[in-house]
């Protein structure tokens, strides 16, 4: 039983700031509420038995990559949309192709429903296979990332090279300007 | 204990959360979060699937996907802050020329 309260409790503040996150004016506040939306994710992580994915979501998502964003968001020093601005585009005040916007969300939200509804084998409860030892053993990721998933896991490597190239090459201030 | 498609509910809302922010949202930090929300959803389907499985697999994958979502932000906001410095804005609607 306090399992499924922890449960809803958590999945609860997860849609919360992440609903929050899309509606707010500052950007720095929508950081903030995406934070709070990964720690609660990363309970919901706890609770599946896989506490490696769940620091991995503090460390890396709430730790470095919205630090990140944080330093984008000051370092623009934009941070507010001005009143009239987001009246104009107010995603409610809009007609046309926010309306379509709107419409495809709704849609995505209609057919996952309807596919969840017409699946059969999921109402087990989750942890009914499988040894809790083994699920949640951080030695039996590791061993999983190096040998079954060894070639992954070494592009990676080749694709975070990539990437921080690509950025230092992006936000470099070009000369002459 | 709880249901499987219990999580693939709330994973499915924080998707649709997700894509309603895309296709919504006129600020470019605003879009990227919500990118961000939406890899976050598809992270806990496949954890959730993993334990129901009774595999590590799923983890592993997430894995793969927190590395792909760093090095996206990392690009993301490398492509922001050029942009920005060319247009002072980020409405995605200011920028609407190829070249100039």
């Amino acid at each position: 039983m306090p399992d499924t309260l922890i449960f809803y409790a958590l999945s609860g503040l997860a849609i919360l700031a992440s609903a929050l996150v899309i509606g707010q004016r500052n950007p720095m506040y929508s950081v903030m509420l995406l934070i709070a939306s990964f720690g609660a994710l990363a309970g919901l992580y706890i609770q599946l038995d896989a506490p490696f994915v769940a620091v991995a979501q503090i460390v890396i998502y709430a730790g470095a990559i919205m630090v990140l964003f944080l330093f984008v968001v000051m370092l623009l020093n934009a941070p507010q949309e001005d009143a009239a601005e987001w009246d104009r585009t107010h995603p409610l005040r809009q007609g046309g192709v926010g309306r379509f916007g709107a419409m495809l969300a709704l849609l995505l939200v209609v057919q996952l429903a309807w596919a969840l509804m017409r699946a059969n084998d999921v109402s087990d409860a989750v942890s009914s296979r499988g040894d809790v030892a083994t699920v949640s053993s951080v030695r039996e990721v590791g061993r999983g990332l190096f040998t079954d998933y060894m070639f992954a896991f070494e592009a990676t490597s080749i694709l975070i090279l990539v990437a921080m190239v690509g950025a230092v090459v992006l936000a470099r201030q070009e000369r002459g300007q | 204990m709880i249901p499987l498609d219990h999580y693939l509910i709330v994973s499915a809302i924080l998707f649709a959360i997700g894509t309603a922010g895309v296709f919504l949202r006129k600020n470019l930090i605003t879009i990227l979060l919500s990118i961000e929300i939406m890899l976050n959803a598809v992270n806990l389907t496949f954890v959730a699937f993993g334990r129901s499985l009774g595999t590590v697999d799923g983890q592993i994958i997430t894995f793969f996907v927190m590395t792909v979502a760093a090095a996206e932000a990392a690009v993301g906001l490398a492509i922001i802050i050029a942009l920005y410095r060319h247009r002072e804005s980020l409405n995605p609607d200011t920028f609407s020329s190829l070249k100039w």
